[in-house]
C-alpha cells in the first residue's frame, strides 16, 4: 500500500514535467508569422538594451525586417517546428545547431550589411544564416563541412527561392578563392584560431564575425576588421551587456 | 566468512561502478554532469533502506534468497542501467533552454539509482540480519570497498572503460552464489549462479556498453568531417585517449595563433581525451623550416628574450610544445607528461609522423605529474613552460573532487619559480575568457607567489600578452631588461598582439589590436600589482583571489555578489557567464540534501505505522544525529586528506587510489577491533576512538604540511609507505564508531538498524558534495575541523543504553 504512493507521486512529476516541455507545442498555431513578429519585437527589445555596449549606435532596422520575411520554421527539424520562433538555439542534427535568433540579429548586424556586397559563410548548417543575408540584398557564398547538410540545406535554399545563395560542401579554412574578396564573412563555430586565409579574403573596410562558445551557449562574438590600409583589428564583443568591474573613481 | 566475501565482493563492486560510471560519463558527457548524476544515484544506499525498513519482516526470514536476489539484480542492472541512461536524449547544453531535460535527468537518476539500491540493499540486510557480527561484516564491507577503489584503476589500465562494466555484471551473480555456498542445499544454486557471473561479461552485447558520445563533443564534431577517422583508442584510468586522422579536411591545431601568420601547418594528427580537450601530433621532418608556424603563437613569446635556453615543458601532450623549443634551438628539453599512454602516441605508435621527436638527443621525456616533477627535480632552467594545461582533476579519475587543481596554487607557482635559472622565465599560457578569469587569477597568484619569496617589486618580473583568445604570463627570475622589454613589444605588434602588462607600460599601449570593451586585463593587473589589491578583487565580480593547496579551486570563479546580474541578463546571452560548475555542485546539493530527507522521513513514519517505533524515548533523534554526524564526518576527512596528500604523492592517480584505499581498509580493521574494545574492555561508547580521531587530525594538520616537505625528495614508493603509515591510525580510529552504534541500536531497537543505515549513506553522499564547497568557500583546514567536530557531536549523541552505560 504504502509503496504506491511515491510511485504515483513520480508519475506525477513525469507527466507534468511533459505537460512542461510541450507547452510551446501547444500554443503554436499555425500561424508562424504572428509568432515571428513576437520574436522580432522580443530581439528589438534585448538589442535596445546592449547596443551601446556592442559599439553599435543603432541597430540596422534592416536586419530585424529581413530575419521577419525567413521563415524559421522551415529551417528546424520538423519534430522542432513548435519551437522555431523561441528565442533560443535548435539542434539541427550531427551535433550542429541553428543559433538563438538573438544572436543571429546581433551577428547580421555587426557586419553592416548592405544590399549589393558580397559575403562568405563558412558553415551553413542549415542555411537560415545565409537566407537572412540575402533577405539584406546581399551576394552569399556559402560553405559546409558536413556533407549531408551541405545538400539538404543547399535543397533548402533553392526550394525557398534563395537564388542569391551559393551553397556548396567545403572545408571553409581556406575560404572561396573564385569569389574573394567579401566584404563579410560569417564564420558560425570558432576554431583555436582565425583562419588567416579567410582574413586575407577579406576587403579592405570588410568586416567578419565568428561566435565563441560552446554549441547551445555564445560566449563572445569576435568581430574582424580590415581597414582602408589592410590593417586588421579584432573587436571581441559580449553578446550581453556586463562590466565586470565598477570602475575606479 | 563466506557472507563476509560476499559482501566484500559486493561492495568492492559497488564503488568500482561509482568510479567506473564517472569514468564513462566524462567520456559520453562532461564530467560535472557525470558528478551530478552519480552523486545522487548513490541515494540508492538511502532508497535501500526504506526497503529493507518496510518489507523487513518479509525479506530477512529469507536471507540468501533477498541477497542473492539483489546481488545478482545489481550485477544485471549495473549493465542494462548504463545502457538505458545512455539511450537517454539527456544533452546538458541544453538545460538552459529546453525544460524537458529536466525530466530526462530525473530519468538518469533513477535508472542509475537501481543498481546502488541493490548492492545497498545486499549490505543492509546483512548488517540487519547479523547485527551481533556487525563488526566483521562492516569490516568486510569497508575493506572490500578500499580492494574496489584500487582494483577498478588496475582494471582500468588493462581493459576498456565498458569492458570493466561487463566485469563487474559478473561479480554481482558471484557474491549472489557465496551465500549459498554455506548451506547444503544451495550448492547447485551457488554453482550455477557462479557460473553465470563468470559468463554474463561475455553475453552483453557490445553495442549496448560501449560510449556513445555526445554529439557535441570535440571527437563526435571531428568525426562528422568527411574522410576523417580513427586510428587508435587508448584507455586507462587517467582517460580515453583517440587519435584521429583527417586526410580530407586537413586539421590544424594552432591555439591562438596570429591573424598575420602565413606558414603553412604540417599534417597533424588529433589526439583527443575522452572525446574532448584536443592536442595534435604534428608531421615533423626534422626541417626546422615547417616548424615556423609556432613561432605565430602567444606561448612562443619567451623565446624572443631567451638564447639556446634549457627548457622545461610541463604537460608535453602532442609534442608542439617540444616543438616549439627546438624551431627555437633550445639546448635541453625536459617534457613532463604525466598520461603514459600519451607519452607512447609519439614516441611508439606514430613516432614516424612526429618524427622520433623524442628520440632526439637534447629532448629528454619524464613520465610524471608536473608540479611533483618540479618538486623533485634538482635542476634549474632558463624557460619553464605550462600551456594550455588544465589539470587531470580527480573527477576525471573518477572521483568526488570536482575542479581541485594544485597545478595554479601559490605554493605550486612558489615551485616553478623556485627552479628557475637566473635571468630564467616560467611562462603559462592559458585560453583567454571573457570577461578575463584565469588570466587575471594567474597574474595574482604569480604576484603573491614572488612576494611570498621575499621579492619586493614582482611587477618588475612579470609580463602578460594576449591574442584574441589566448594569454601569456612571463614571470622571470629577475627584473626585465630595457632591451628585453623592447623585445616582448616588438614580439606583440609584428604578430598583432597586445600587451596587457609589461612593467612601465602606458595606458596607450593596451587594447590595440584586439579590442575589448575596456582595457580589462591592463586595468585588472594594475590594480591587482597595486595597493588597491584587496578591494579589487573583492569587488569584481568573479572570484580571482589565488588559490592555495588549503582551497586548490583554479577553476572556482563564482561569486554569489554576481549572480543577480547574471540571472538577470540570461536570456540575453548572460547564461554563459555563469560559472556553472559551482552551480551544479549547490544544485547537487540542493537534491541530495532534499532526496535524503525523503528517504530518511519515509521510513519512519512506516515504522510508526507498524507501530515498531522503539520505546526509549530520544532514540529516534539521537540515532539520526549520531548516523548523520559519523557519516559527514567521514567523508569530510577521507576527501580532504585526498587533496592534502595529492601534491605529496604527486600523481593524482595515486594519491586517490592509495588515500582512498588506505581509509577504506584501515577503517575496516579499526571496525573489527571494535570488537575486541567492547568485548574486552567493556568500553561501549566511542569516546575513546573519536578522541583519537580528534587529536590526530588536528596534530596532522600542522605537522604535515613540513613533514612532506621534508620528505618531497623520497621515491615514490617511499612517499606511498609514509601516506599509508600517516593515514593508519587516524583510519583504524574512523572504523570503530560506525559499527559500534549500530552494535548499540541493534540490542536496543533492531527495527533501527536499517534506518540507521540509511541515514549513513544519505550523510555520505551530502557529504561528498558539501566537503567541496566548503573547501572551496573555506579550505580544507576548515573542513577536517568540521569533520573532527562532527565526531565529538556523534560521542556526544551515542544512543544511551537501556541503562546508564557506565554505573
Amino acid at each position: 500500500m504504502f509503496l504506491r504512493r511515491p510511485l504515483i507521486f513520480i508519475l506525477f512529476l513525469t507527466l507534468a514535467g511533459m505537460l512542461a516541455g510541450t507547452g510551446g507545442a501547444a500554443s503554436a498555431g499555425d500561424d508562424y508569422a504572428a509568432e515571428r513578429r513576437l520574436l522580432m519585437e522580443e530581439i528589438r527589445f534585448d538589442v535596445s538594451l546592449t547596443a551601446v555596449l556592442t559599439g553599435r549606435k543603432s541597430f540596422h532596422e534592416n536586419v530585424l525586417d529581413a530575419m521577419n520575411r525567413v521563415e524559421r520554421h522551415l529551417f528546424v527539424p520538423l519534430l522542432l517546428r513548435p519551437y522555431a520562433y523561441s528565442n533560443r538555439p535548435l539542434p539541427i542534427g550531427y551535433g550542429q545547431t541553428i543559433s538563438q535568433p538573438y544572436i543571429v540579429a546581433l551577428m547580421t548586424d555587426l557586419l553592416d550589411p548592405e544590399a549589393g556586397q558580397t559575403a562568405l559563410e563558412i558553415g551553413t548548417g542549415s542555411g537560415y544564416q545565409a537566407a537572412v543575408l540575402a533577405e539584406l540584398g546581399m551576394r552569399v557564398f556559402t560553405m559546409e563541412i558536413i556533407e549531408a547538410l551541405a545538400t539538404s540545406a543547399r535543397s533548402r535554399l533553392e526550394n525557398l527561392g534563395y537564388s542569391s545563395v551559393t551553397a556548396r560542401w567545403g572545408d571553409g579554412y581556406d575560404g572561396w578563392v573564385e569569389h574573394a574578396p567579401f566584404d563579410a564573412i560569417v564564420v558560425t563555430a570558432a576554431a583555436d584560431h582565425i583562419p588567416p586565409p579567410l582574413v586575407a579574403q577579406l576587403k579592405a573596410g570588410g568586416r567578419m564575425i565568428i561566435p565563441v562558445g560552446a554549441r547551445f551557449m555564445t560566449q563572445q562574438l569576435v568581430l574582424v576588421e580590415k581597414d582602408a590600409q589592410g590593417g586588421v583589428t579584432t573587436r571581441q564583443i559580449l553578446p550581453v551587456s556586463f562590466v565586470p568591474f565598477t570602475r575606479a573613481h | 566468512m563466506p557472507l563476509a566475501f560476499a559482501i566484500s565482493l559486493i561492495s568492492a563492486s559497488a564503488i568500482a561502478y561509482e568510479i567506473l560510471l564517472m569514468r564513462l560519463f566524462s567520456i559520453i558527457q562532461w564530467h560535472h554532469f557525470a558528478y551530478m548524476i552519480i552523486s545522487l544515484a548513490l541515494l540508492g544506499y538511502g532508497a535501500s533502506s526504506t526497503l529493507i525498513a518496510l518489507a523487513r519482516d518479509r525479506l530477512l526470514p529469507r536471507f540468501e534468497t533477498a541477497f542473492a536476489c539483489a546481488a545478482a539484480l545489481f550485477g544485471v542492472t549495473s549493465v542494462s542501467g548504463f545502457a538505458l541512461a545512455q539511450s537517454l536524449p539527456f544533452n546538458p547544453l541544453e538545460m538552459v533552454w529546453d525544460p524537458r531535460q529536466l525530466l530526462h535527468l530525473l530519468l538518469l537518476y533513477l535508472v542509475l539509482a537501481v543498481p546502488f539500491l541493490c548492492a545497498a540493499t545486499c549490505l543492509g540486510l546483512a548488517f540487519s540480519r547479523f547485527s551481533q557480527r556487525i563488526t566483521t561484516l562492516y569490516c568486510a564491507d569497508l575493506t572490500g570497498a578500499g580492494i574496489g577503489a584500487l582494483g577498478i584503476v588496475f582494471l582500468m589500465f588493462l581493459l576498456p572503460p565498458d569492458a570493466c562494466l561487463k566485469v563487474i555484471s559478473g561479480t554481482g551473480l558471484v557474491a549472489a552464489a557465496l551465500v549459498f555456498v554455506e548451506r547444503s542445499d544451495g550448492r547447485r544454486i551457488a554453482l550455477a549462479l557462479g557460473a553465470t557471473g563468470l559468463i554474463l561479461p561475455l553475453l552483453w552485447p557490445g553495442t549496448l556498453t560501449a560510449p556513445r558520445l555526445s554529439p557535441y563533443k570535440g571527437l563526435s564534431q571531428m568525426l562528422q568531417t568527411p574522410g576523417a577517422r580513427v586510428l587508435l583508442e587508448r584507455s586507462s584510468p587517467l582517460g580515453t585517449l583517440t587519435v584521429v586522422e583527417s586526410p580530407r579536411v586537413p586539421l590544424r591545431y594552432a591555439p591562438g595563433r596570429s591573424l598575420l601568420s602565413g606558414n603553412p601547418i604540417p599534417a597533424q594528427l588529433g589526439v583527443f581525451t575522452d572525446g574532448g580537450g584536443m592536442t595534435a601530433i604534428t608531421r615533423y621532418d626534422g626541417s626546422r623550416e615547417t616548424l615556423a608556424y609556432l613561432d605565430s603563437q602567444t606561448a612562443a613569446l619567451p623565446f624572443s628574450l631567451l638564447a639556446r635556453p634549457k627548457v622545461l615543458i610541463l604537460g608535453a601532450g602532442g609534442g608542439s610544445d617540444v616543438l616549439r623549443a627546438l624551431y627555437h634551438h633550445a639546448r635541453q628539453i625536459d617534457a613532463v607528461e604525466l598520461n603514459p599512454q600519451m607519452l607512447e602516441l609519439v614516441e611508439r605508435d606514430f613516432a614516424d609522423h612526429a618524427g622520433n621527436l623524442y628520440d632526439l638527443p637534447q629532448v629528454q621525456t619524464h613520465e610524471a605529474e608536473a608540479r611533483g616533477f618540479a618538486a623533485r627535480s634538482g635542476e634549474s632552467y632558463d624557460l619553464i613552460q605550462l600551456s594550455l594545461l588544465d589539470s587531470f582533476t580527480a573527477s576525471s579519475a573518477g572521483l568526488h573532487a570536482l575542479t581541485e587543481s594544485t597545478l595554479y596554487t601559490v605554493e605550486a607557482l612558489r615551485t616553478y619559480l623556485s627552479r628557475l635559472a637566473p635571468g630564467g622565465v616560467l611562462a603559462v599560457t592559458r585560453w583567454l575568457k571573457l570577461p578575463p578569469r584565469d588570466t587575471l587569477k594567474l597574474f595574482v597568484t604569480a604576484a603573491q607567489s614572488q612576494e611570498a619569496l621575499g621579492i619586493g617589486d614582482p611587477g618588475a618580473r612579470m609580463a602578460l600578452i594576449r591574442g584574441w583568445n589566448t594569454a601569456t604570463l612571463l614571470v622571470k627570475n629577475g627584473a626585465f631588461t630595457v632591451a628585453e622589454l623592447e623585445k616582448i613589444r616588438a614580439f606583440s605588434r609584428d604578430r598583432g598582439f597586445d600587451l596587457a602588462y609589461v612593467p612601465g607600460m602606458r595606458a596607450a599601449e593596451a587594447n590595440r589590436h584586439n579590442i575589448l570593451a575596456r582595457p580589462y586585463l591592463f586595468e585588472g593587473a594594475r590594480a591587482l600589482l597595486g595597493p588597491g589589491r584587496q578591494d579589487f578583487i573583492a569587488t569584481y565580480k568573479f572570484h580571482i583571489a589565488p588559490a592555495s593547496d588549503d582551497s586548490p579551486y583554479f577553476f572556482h570563479f563564482f561569486t554569489w555578489r554576481a549572480l543577480p546580474e547574471f540571472l538577470k541578463l540570461r536570456r540575453r546571452g548572460g547564461v554563459s557567464l555563469v560559472e556553472w560548475s559551482y552551480v551544479i555542485l549547490l544544485a547537487t546539493l540542493v537534491q541530495a540534501i532534499a532526496a535524503s530527507l525523503l528517504l530518511i522521513l519515509l521510513p519512519l513514519k512506516a515504522l510508526k505505522r507498524q507501530r515498531k517505533i522503539p520505546a526509549p524515548p530520544g532514540a529516534r533523534r539521537r540515532t539520526a544525529i549520531y548516523f548523520s554526524a559519523i557519516g559527514l564526518a567521514f567523508l569530510f576527512m577521507e576527501i580532504s586528506f585526498m587533496q592534502r596528500f595529492a601534491p605529496f604523492l604527486s600523481h593524482p592517480l595515486y594519491a586517490i587510489a592509495v588515500v582512498l584505499s588506505a581509509f577504506l581498509v584501515f577503517a575496516g580493521l579499526g571496525s573489527a577491533a571494535a570488537k575486541i574494545t567492547v568485548e574486552r574492555f567493556g568500553l561501549r561508547g566511542p569516546e575513546l576512538p573519536v578522541s583519537g580521531i580528534v587529536v590526530l587530525a588536528l596534530a596532522y594538520l600542522f605537522v604535515l604540511p613540513p613533514v612532506f616537505e621534508l620528505l618531497m625528495p623520497l621515491p615514490q614508493a617511499g612517499r606511498v609507505a609514509v601516506a599509508i603509515a600517516v593515514i593508519a591510525p587516524l583510519a583504524f580510529c574512523m572504523g570503530m564508531p560506525f559499527p559500534l552504534g549500530l552494535r548499540r541500536i541493534s540490542s536496543l531497537t533492531p527495527e533501527l538498524v536499517p534506518w540507521a543505515w540509511g541515514i549513513n549513506g544519505c550523510a555520505s553522499v551530502i557529504s561528498a558534495v558539501l566537503a567541496a564547497i566548503l573547501a572551496i568557500e573555506f579550505g580544507f583546514t576548515v573542513v577536517v575541523c568540521a569533520a573532527a567536530a562532527l565526531y565529538v557531536v556523534a560521542a556526544l549523541s551515542f544512543p544511551a543504553g537501556p541503562q546508564p552505560s557506565r554505573l
